[in-house]
């Protein structure tokens, strides 16, 4: 099914090397990202904060591999993504990044174990299986009985825990998380981000998570801040609540 | 993931039957009128079907079965004398008033059979014998002229009398037959006396029903007679192709009938493109999920075009359903005509499929220019 990926020979599973990204305004290109340089380790929450329209989300889409880079390097445990053809970046993400977004996206017409199982399927996972694998990881986030049902009957921390599910499902290396609390009030979102931590979290494998929910800050182990297409500040999270 | 597309497109429950209807009432449109078009180009076939012989000879000018100009009696004998004819036999063909006992009269086809050998006989003797023909006055008349002078309240059984151009007439038998293209009744008789009941013109004969020696094919012999200066001979498959490319050719009516289907197709990419185009527009952000998620442009096409032909092939076979339903109907009744011969379904599932590839391409065009990246704005 996936492919394993070499153990990583330092604690660096993301690798950002002065990427600039622009996307085009008439003449003069808006820069998104301006010569950005950042690393994630393995292990490790790291957060992604700053204001709106910092370049936060684009950050987090280049390093999923889904938006090209102008110039620069990406390496995600190992792998140049810039090396990489579309198809193999496609491929690559299916096997090794799992996703929550702002929104979660689960599709409505899908039960929460069909939802939950679509990683599985993209990889070619016979759906009795896919599905299967599926209850198990959403019994083990306190959906076990609700597996029949439809998004839309659940509340939005239900919801959250449906597309932590599926971002887990299928053991990515990598976990990209799209302003998780967004759509969640504060209690619901800080045991979203509890989930995270205890169900994510593991030696071989890196959470990112993009916020600007000062918040959730404290479930962060490193945090990289951004303003205007630039991380101006990259620390461990504890040096950066004291600063 | 293509139990996935399945799932998402039955589960929208309102698009889906929205889809559905939609092809449906196209598919519905397209078979039902090409059906109904059939029936009526076959309809204007039947004499020809209903009197079989397999070689037909006319007067060269004549262009197809329904319009006929007189031949002179010789030609018969002209005719027996080609190589390769085992026999000859004169037809009379011709529209002859009915004069009714209550003074009603009833336009009727009158066909004059070879009286000896009775070639062109009716294909089904319903009752009385056919050799009864022989008696005097004696005429078969078919099913529809038997349900036409019903609605006038005149019962017809064999004994019943009527007059053709004033001389007297007696049903010896009844028949079932193929309805002309006028729905006029077919009244059989002896050649002899068709002569008698027609009204008397210099040239009698409409035309000469032959039979090929063995060996020689229909179309082999047509050709070697149409070499006969004046004559014009058709196979009958020849002759039931260009009396109905005659009709198609010389009347409103395959535009008419065409215009219908071609609503039809308008009908079905309107709803259909539409609804899909909106379908796929509602999903666009799981889409998008998917994509980023690793779907790759391929997969993603296969659920698209799945989901399209999924709905064409429920709306193909409703469609087609609900016209067998008509046409079963419709047969009872003979009338509107109705056949649908196996190319009108496949026509119909031709045109569906290329509403659902339309339909798909519109969506997958949207699918396309989709950047997973979106998913995170």
């Amino acid at each position: 099914m996936s492919d394993p990926i070499p153990a990583p020979e330092s604690p660096v599973a993301v690798r950002v090397e002065k990427v600039v990204k622009t996307f085009p305004n008439g003449d003069t290109p808006t820069y998104a990202l301006r010569d950005v340089s950042f690393a994630a380790l393995a292990g490790q929450l790291t957060m992604i904060v700053g204001p709106s329209g910092c370049g936060k989300t684009t950050l987090l889409s280049v390093i999923c591999g889904t938006l090209a880079i102008d110039s620069g390097r990406i390496e995600v445990f190992g792998h140049d993504l810039g090396t990489m053809r579309d198809a193999e970046i496609t491929a690559f993400r299916s096997r090794n990044v799992g996703f929550i977004f702002q929104q979660f996206n689960l599709i409505p017409t899908l039960t929460l174990v069909e939802n939950a199982s679509i990683p599985l399927i993209l990889q070619g996972c016979p759906h009795r299986k896919a599905e299967e694998k599926a209850a198990a990881v959403l019994t083990e986030l306190g959906l076990g009985t609700r597996i029949r049902s439809f998004p839309k009957q659940l509340s939005g921390g239900q919801q959250q825990r449906v597309a932590i599910a599926r971002a887990l499902v299928h053991d990515p290396r990598l976990i990209i998380c799209d302003e998780p609390t967004a759509s969640l009030d504060a209690k619901t979102g800080h045991h979203a981000l509890e989930l995270l931590r205890q169900k994510a979290l593991r030696p071989d494998r890196c959470v990112i998570v993009v916020t600007h929910d000062s918040r959730i800050f404290s479930f962060a182990d490193s945090i990289a801040e951004m303003e205007d297409g630039r991380v101006i500040k990259s620390c461990p999270a504890p040096e950066y609540r004291h600063a | 993931m293509l139990r996935i597309a399945l799932l998402m497109l039955f589960r929208d429950r309102a698009k889906y039957v929205m889809l559905v209807v939609g092809l449906t009432f196209c598919a519905l449109l397209m078979t039902q009128q090409a059906s109904v078009f059939c029936g009526l180009m076959l309809w204007t076939t039947a004499t020809v079907r209903n009197i079989g012989a397999k070689v037909w000879v006319f007067d060269a000018k004549v262009e197809q079965v329904n319009e006929v100009i007189p031949l002179r009696e010789i030609e018969v004998t002209r005719v027996r004398s080609i190589p390769g004819v085992e026999w000859a036999v004169p037809l009379y063909l011709g529209i002859e008033q009915a004069r009714l006992g209550d003074g009603s009269f009833q336009n009727v086809q009158l066909t004059g059979l070879d009286t000896a050998t009775f070639v062109g006989r009716p294909m089904e003797i319903t009752k009385g014998r056919i050799e009864d023909l022989r008696l005097p006055d004696a005429v078969i008349i078919d099913q529809v002229g038997v349900d036409k002078f019903r609605k006038k309240g005149i019962k017809i059984d064999i004994g019943t009398t009527f007059e053709i151009n004033d001389k007297r007439a007696q049903v010896v038998a009844l028949c079932h037959d193929n309805r002309s293209f006028l729905a006029q009744p077919y009244v059989f008789t002896t050649y002899d006396r068709a002569l008698q009941y027609a009204k008397p013109q210099r040239k009698m004969l409409s035309c000469v029903l032959v039979e090929p020696r063995p060996g020689v094919s229909a179309q082999e012999l047509a050709d070697r007679i149409s070499t006969v200066p004046g004559l014009h001979a058709f196979s009958r498959d020849d002759l039931f192709w260009t009396t109905i490319w005659w009709y198609i050719k010389n009347t409103g009516i395959p535009i008419s009938f065409g215009t219908v289907v071609i609503m039809g197709v308008i009908v079905g990419i309107a709803i259909a493109g539409q609804t899909f185009y909106l379908f796929i527009l509602d999903n666009l952000r799981y889409l998008a999920a998917l994509k980023a998620m690793g779907a790759r442009m391929p997969i993603l096409a296969a659920m698209v075009f799945l989901q399209s032909f999924s709905v064409g092939f429920v709306g193909f076979g409703f469609g087609v359903g609900f016209t067998t339903i008509f046409g079963y109907r419709v047969l009872k009744l003979e009338q509107p005509p109705f056949f649908m011969p196996w190319q009108v379904p496949v026509f119909v599932a031709l045109i569906i499929m290329l509403i659902c590839c339309f339909s798909a391409a519109v969506g997958l065009r949207q699918i396309a220019k989709l950047e997973p990246a979106v998913v995170f704005k």
